[in-house]
């Protein structure tokens, strides 16, 4: 039975290509209309059928015509909810899809934009790789479907195959459509575990002192010999004692010089996961980091954008 | 790995509050429709089963124990079994239903569950409709349609929510507004089975109405009951109030106590009568055989035997409303031969009853001769001058009951009149029997239709005289002469302490033109009226395949109208952009479709070279768009008519190389 079942699907997807998952990739918008919508009856369709054709036989048995004419009502009311769930879906558009950042392994959170036709799409599901959402969208409104989009290796990812689906308004009909965005992610390379630090020709452990920085730092009580603009007055008038901006900063980390030619001992995927953790722990500490790869050189920096920069340029290695 | 949606199986999570509330009403509305045939002590403690459920799952989400699903099944089967002593059979059978759907309830949990529910709900509300299928009890169910269709609609996720209960009922009604045209072509042109599939219900239910004997007094309650009986619909002049006489049972077998039926002889001899009154008449549900017609009826309906004495009998029981045209003659000579036998019969009477009341009708047979008409007539006097009432609540009755009435107590209705009449013109030797039917009933001028109520019946007697045969003579009239001439609510004034109040009676008539308009137009709706209905078209015998025809098509219609409805865009509110869009679809047929990625004006020049000789209009179009899109804030009103007219005047003409 499974096996019969598999091989029927197979043979659908294989001659049915628009019924079916296998639809070529689309740029967005991707608008649904009546050539792409498909609808079954549910189990639970099929089976209010079989109790309404019980129901008939019933009352044109027994010449009811007041059953009669309520079941042909219920009968009549079953049609029409066809028409509310190909409706449902009608008209609706992926407009735009966001993406965040993942690491290889680490499940990348999907932002899908969808936006209303000329009425309202209710209880629409988005099912991706077994996981499904549930959303509404208002009549030229516009709705933000999270989902997570599973990742296994780093470098570039084509979205797969989205499922929009909707029971809607009974649960008697499964109207769907395939969607498949013309879109990759780019996967970021997972770090390694642990490892030793970069050998920097430089480091000599010196100790980390304070020099006076641009920013304020913080609020202290005043010291003698403290210059006398550094007295924060309007804070003072609200204290006892005088306080004194603190410009002091912990001096910034020593910078690292990563290079992929110095890690020629490896190969090069455990290179770029060594690397890829070289630059998170740089990351956690706010260190800079400049980082040359065959492919392109990142010159110093430091902070989110830089991390993430960096990361896709390892993502996109070879 | 590939999920299709026909072979899911999942666990599901629990279900919300609101599609339960929804379900709860929907099995208080199933409860309700059945409550009318189910035992009171059945459908209270299903009732407090239901609420305290429902306050269960409403205060705490709780579950109903699982080790108290299987006694309360089997405690209802042997209570459904002690009451009926079967399971089998249309009133087990509904008690079982409506039952078992409260007893669903205790284990929903899950969508699934409520979808099951729901069906189930259905199918129990459509029961009813076995019992009785008048107006409100359709209506009734038809309201409970709404609960149980909001119910589905709110298991499917992320729907609108609504604020309140009863606006989660609307969309339902909707639904089933909007599909009310199919449903009507679908009942109008299905098929009816010519012959039932398997058994009709069983009519045991009694029905208060006339029945087939009559014994004096057993008319009490039906004389109090206000429902309509049969509404009578006259082609031409009504007749009087007075010849407003409808047969059901004749009645010429006495016992002392009670009268019935003779076996039925003979065969209808054709009659001499006058002109024939021609009506229909809407009969409601008897559970009898018998369909009253106006005195006497000339000739049998489809379906129904005439029987010499006149009385009509359907060849089943009317357990439904049905119609029937029929013809009368008022001014009758029924049966003047008289054979031996029915001579006989109609003069029998039983030993050792009545002995005053026999000698009576012996002592005017000696005083006045062969006089019939005067033994007539002196009956009629003794009834008119002897110190008789009309009540409604006689004193009881002993053995000899004629005695009783006509020496001691002195008062009852027609069943008494009648009855004590027909046994003294027996005594008297005329051929005599009693006649039980329904006389009178209420003129609803609005309707044009005359509506008999249960309250109308009536019981007579007739006397068979040489050359004349068969006389109508109802010894009420001359107690009451008000119950003939303005019918039982005038007569019964006096005992029912009811007032006729004119606004309620307007209303209550107006209602009864709508149950009459239900009972033809609806429960009436048969296969011959069906068929009746494309006679207009020129067709005039349909066959299955012919009405299967009908259906399809007017079905397709209707789906060609809801797929309009499904597929209608509402029409572009930028005038500028819906007029590019229709010269993109004429383009698009003469071969030069707008690449996605396409600019106007890029779009509109590829499109000049492409069609070289409408190369100046398309250059002025893609001008006069840029002009409205870019150079203006506001587009000027002009330049915008003028972009739409060129727009609808352009038509793109193919080059052929």
């Amino acid at each position: 039975m499974q096996e019969a079942l598999r091989r029927f699907r197979h043979w659908a997807e294989r001659r049915l290509p628009a019924l079916t998952r296998y639809r070529r990739p689309e740029s967005l918008p991707i608008l649904l209309h009546q050539r792409r919508i498909y609808i079954v009856p549910t189990a639970f369709g099929g089976a209010f059928t079989v109790l309404l054709l019980i129901m008939l036989t019933g009352a044109l048995n027994y010449s009811n015509n007041a059953a009669l004419m309520l079941t042909c009502m219920l009968g009549a009311s079953a049609s029409a909810s066809m028409l509310v769930a190909f409706r449902s879906l009608n008209g609706l558009r992926l407009t735009n899809v966001r993406h965040g950042h993942a690491i290889a392994g680490e499940p990348m959170v999907l932002q899908l934009v969808f936006a209303g036709g000329d009425h309202a799409h209710a209880s629409i599901h988005a099912e991706m790789d077994g996981q499904i959402e549930a959303f509404a969208v208002t009549a030229q409104g516009e709705v933000v479907v999270s989902m997570n989009l599973p990742t296994e290796h780093r470098g570039w990812q084509p979205l797969p195959r989205i499922k929009l689906w909707s029971n809607w308004p009974l649960g008697l009909f499964h109207a769907w459509s395939w969607i498949h965005p013309d879109q990759s992610v780019l996967v970021w390379p997972h770090p390694e575990t642990g490892g030793p630090p970069p050998a920097m020709p430089a480091q000599d452990g010196k100790q980390q002192r304070l020099h006076h920085g641009e920013d304020i730092a913080a609020l202290r009580a005043y010291r003698a010999g403290d210059p006398q603009r550094h007295i924060a007055w309007k804070h003072s008038a609200r204290h006892e004692s005088l306080l004194v901006k603190d410009f002091e900063q912990p001096e910034a980390q020593e910078e690292w010089l990563l290079d992929w030619r110095q890690l020629s001992q490896l190969v090069p995927e455990m290179r770029i996961e060594r690397l890829a953790r070289w630059l998170g722990e740089a990351e956690a500490v706010g260190r800079p980091t400049s980082l040359w790869l065959p492919s392109e050189d990142i010159s110093l920096g430091h902070g989110r954008s830089h991390y993430a920069h960096c990361m896709n340029a390892l993502a996109r290695l070879p | 790995m590939i999920r299709w949606p026909l072979f899911r199986r999942k666990s599901q999570p629990p279900l919300e509050q609101r599609p339960f509330d929804l379900l709860c009403i929907t099995i208080v509305v199933v409860l309700g429709v059945h409550a009318p045939h189910i035992p009171w002590w059945l459908t209270l403690p299903l009732a407090a089963t239901l609420w305290l459920r429902w306050r269960q799952r409403h205060q705490r989400m709780g579950h109903a124990p699982s080790y108290l699903k299987l006694p309360l099944v089997a405690l209802l089967v042997g209570a459904v079994v002690f009451h009926y002593d079967t399971l089998f059979g249309r009133e087990p059978g509904a008690a079982l239903v409506a039952g078992l759907m409260v007893l669903k309830l205790l284990e929903t949990e899950t969508a699934r569950d409520a979808r099951v529910g729901t069906a189930f709900a259905c199918f129990a509300l459509m029961s009813a409709l076995l019992f009785d299928q008048s107006l409100v009890a359709t209506s009734l169910v038809a309201l409970g349609l709404l609960p149980a269709i909001a119910t589905l609609r709110a298991l499917e996720p992320a729907h609108p929510k609504s604020t309140t209960l009863p606006r989660d009922l609307l969309p339902a009604l909707g639904l089933l507004g909007a599909s009310l045209p199919l449903a009507l072509v679908a009942f109008l042109f299905l098929p009816r089975l010519s012959s039932p599939l398997w058994g009709a219900p069983n009519a045991a239910q009694s029905r208060p109405g006339l029945s087939p004997d009559m014994s004096p007094g057993n008319f009490g309650e039906v004389l109090l009951d206000d429902r309509p009986a049969m509404r009578v619909t006259f082609e031409g002049t009504p007749p009087p109030n007075e010849q407003r006489y409808f047969r059901a049972y004749v009645l010429g077998n006495y016992d002392g106590r009670t009268w019935r039926s003779l076996p039925r002889a003979g065969t209808t001899a054709a009659e001499e009568h006058g002109p024939v009154i021609h009506y229909t008449v809407s009969l409601e549900a008897t559970g009898q055989r018998v369909l009253p017609a106006l005195d006497i009826p000339v000739e049998a309906t489809a379906n129904a035997q005439l029987g010499p004495d006149r009385e009509l009998r359907a060849d089943n029981p009317v357990n439904d409303p049905v119609t029937y045209r029929l013809g009368s003659a008022p001014g009758y000579h029924l049966q003047t031969q008289l054979s031996d036998r029915d001579r006989s019969n109609a003069l029998q009477l039983p030993a050792g009853f009545d002995p005053r009341a026999r000698a009576l009708g012996a002592r005017w047979r000696t005083q006045y001769g062969s006089n019939d008409a005067a033994i007539i007539q002196a009956a009629m006097g003794l009834f008119h001058d002897g110190g008789f009432s009309y009540t409604l609540a006689p004193a009881p009755l002993g053995t000899n009951a004629v005695d009783d009435f006509l020496f001691g107590t002195h008062e009852g209705f027609c069943e008494h009149y009648a009855s004590s009449f027909t046994v003294l013109m027996r005594a008297a030797g005329i051929p005599a029997r009693v006649v039980t039917g329904y006389q009178g009933g209420y003129w609803n001028t609005m309707g044009n239709y005359l509506l008999v109520r249960q309250a109308d019946a009536h019981a007579w007697s007739e006397v068979w005289l040489p050359q004349r045969g068969w006389v109508r003579l109802d010894p009420t009239a001359a107690v009451r002469p008000t119950r003939i001439s303005q019918g039982s609510a005038a007569a019964n004034a006096a005992t029912a302490d009811w007032s006729p109040n004119h606004w309620w009676l307007g209303w209550r008539n107006r209602w009864d033109i709508v149950n009459q308009w239900w009972n033809q137009g609806v429960i009436g709706f048969n296969s011959l009226r069906q068929h009746g209905l494309l006679t207009p078209f020129g067709v005039r015998d349909p066959s299955v395949g012919m009405l299967g025809l009908v259906l399809a098509i007017g079905g397709s219609l209707l789906a060609m109208l809801g797929l309009w409805w499904a597929l209608w865009k509402r029409p572009d509110r930028d005038q500028a952009r819906a007029a590019m869009q229709l010269l993109e679809k004429r383009l698009a047929a003469a071969g030069v479709a707008r690449r996605r990625s396409e600019g106007p004006q890029h779009y509109l020049s590829r499109a000049a070279r492409a069609l070289p000789n409408q190369r100046a209009e398309l250059e002025q179009l893609m001008r006069t768009y840029l002009e409205l899109r870019y150079a203006h804030d506001e587009p000027p009103t002009d330049l915008l008519k003028n972009f739409r007219q060129a727009t609808r005047d352009f038509r793109p003409r193919r080059v052929f190389k």
